[in-house]
């Protein structure tokens, strides 16, 4: 079975390195500052013991008040998993770092993400719409889009 | 003098037999060449994961037959066993083991088509399809059977399945159970060690191991890279734990392997219809599950190992009648990352077969 780490543990150890960077935690899930989004990133793939080398997926949810990006991660190595979130706050332009740069599956998703949902991942090497035409008024998966 | 040339732009497709669907990959050749390749895809996006807010959770159903629609069992399956963990259903025994049946079976189907249209690209046009359409047929049969569907079964249900199995299935599947191997060996025979066939496949396309698991390669393209891992082995869901299988991975990572791999696969999934037709038991086949369905609050994220990888569901659910979100982790999408990594260097005629040894449907790609 793989076995969802407990988040709390995680956060312990991300509070090690970078102090400021854990929101919330909730389980298994791990909500951080999107300012700190690509280091915590980093950090979960290259610790000894955590080696979360497999993205799994990657996508956002619109709660009004906020959109959260959610990544599900895993390692293949140890066979566990852990949820990681980031929120934005503003809806005009909510901007989050890419992770493509550490793990190329999030190439497609993010830019799936931007289509859909109109998350800016600053860093991306091509954030080009997915679906979509350029110039498709709005972002479908919005819960205010009707 | 040196002959002037520059690179040219060719679109293939979107209506193109040989990009299985309305893909279409803006390529750059230089010569015979491909210099660099960028998929368009959306021609076949319907909003699917929008549509999904707007209905119940058994109305969605219908809406996931139409993902992968060379699998459509095992989009119902992932779907519900993701509604049951949020809203923590128990199924009963019979039910599933006909999940598992129907699961096998589908995969069994959709590699025949991935093994058979692979040939085709590769120029062997027409004849191996029509072997692997056979047994395929067969199977087909069999779903109709339980279901009366031939292409969107819409089968599985939150609790269970839709209905039980009619008299005349078991003797039918026994029937295909024995008969299978013997048609997977005569394949092979024919394919595996056909000159042209190694000639064009082995080293060609190859995706290593690393890049394979960076870019969350999954199924068969994940495990020809020499990665095995299954997810019906890692994280066993349904009832998968109690059943004898293993696990075939290839070694190189080229379309050679990714094509051995289905071979195998196949092998094992009869293996697995084997032991669940010994042991199906009796009993019901549906839970009570309420006719609108309500989950607590919360999310889940719930995956399976279909025919062409994870095919996962993310939920979340605000207590209503409808999921609040509904996403859908697109195996075949996330396969295609590293395409232009596999082509670039290689010829045109090979661009047709790397792409086919992926195995995609645009049905799950676009959503």
């Amino acid at each position: 079975m793989t076995i969802a780490l407990k988040g709390e543990e995680v956060a312990r150890k991300i509070a090690e390195s970078f102090a400021e960077a854990v929101a919330a935690v909730d389980r298994s899930t791990i909500v951080v500052n999107a300012g700190s989004l690509y280091q915590v990133a980093e950090f979960l793939k290259n610790t000894p013991g955590l080696d979360f080398d497999y993205l799994n997926n990657l996508t956002a949810v619109d709660y009004l008040d906020y959109l959260e990006v959610v990544y599900h991660l895993s390692s293949l190595k140890h066979n566990h998993s852990l949820t990681l979130k980031a929120r934005c706050y503003e809806r005009e332009k909510p901007t989050v770092p890419s992770v493509v740069s550490l793990w190329r599956a999030a190439d497609y998703q993010e830019r799936e993400v931007y289509d859909l949902m109109g998350i800016i991942f600053s860093g991306h090497p091509n954030l080009k719409r997915l679906f979509l035409w350029e110039g498709f008024p709005g972002h479908p998966l919005r819960r205010d889009y009707l | 003098m040196a002959l002037k040339t520059e690179p040219i732009v060719l679109n293939i497709g979107p209506q193109h037999p040989s990009t299985h669907g309305v893909f279409r990959m803006k390529v750059t050749l230089d010569g015979e060449v491909v210099v660099d390749v960028e998929p368009v895809i959306g021609y076949l996006h319907r909003g699917i994961e929008k549509l999904a807010e707007g209905r119940t959770y058994t109305q969605n159903i219908p809406l996931t037959d139409r993902l992968d629609y060379l699998a459509s069992m095992t989009n119902n399956l992932a779907y519900v066993l993701a509604v049951e963990k949020l809203a923590g259903i128990k199924v009963p025994e019979r039910a599933e083991y006909l999940r598992v049946i129907m699961a096998e079976m589908m995969r069994i189907s959709s590699h025949l088509m991935a093994v058979g249209f692979f040939l085709n690209d590769l120029g062997a046009m027409m004849t191996p399809v029509l072997y692997m359409w056979r047994e395929r047929e067969k199977i087909i049969d069999l779903f109709e059977m339980v279901c009366g569907q031939r292409l969107t079964y819409n089968y599985m249900r939150t609790g269970g399945v839709s209905q039980d199995i009619p008299e005349e299935f078991l003797p039918a599947l026994k029937r295909f159970v024995a008969e299978m191997p013997g048609y997977i060996d005569e394949y092979d025979q024919l394919l595996a060690e056909n000159e042209i066939l190694l000639a064009r496949t082995k080293g060609v396309g190859v995706l290593s191991r690393e890049l394979a698991i960076n870019i969350a390669a999954s199924g068969p393209v994940l495990r020809a890279s020499g990665v095995e891992f299954d997810i019906r082995r890692a994280d066993p869901y349904s009832i998968y734990d109690r059943f004898d299988f293993d696990v075939p991975a290839g070694e190189a990572g080229d379309c050679y392997d990714r094509y051995r791999v289905r071979i195998q696969e196949m092998k094992q999934s009869v293996r697995i219809l084997g032991q669940a037709i010994a042991r199906l038991p009796g009993g019901e086949v549906c839970a009570e599950v309420p006719q609108l369905l309500r989950p607590p609050a919360g999310e889940v994220y719930g995956r399976i190992e279909a025919p062409k990888g994870e095919l996962g569901f993310y939920l979340v659910s605000d207590n209503s009648i409808a999921p609040y979100r509904f996403h859908i982790r697109p195996p075949e999408l996330i396969n295609l990352t590293a395409l232009k990594d596999m082509v670039v260097g290689w010829k045109v005629a090979d661009l047709i077969i790397i792409f086919g040894s992926l195995d995609v449907c645009l049905g799950e790609i676009d959503r």
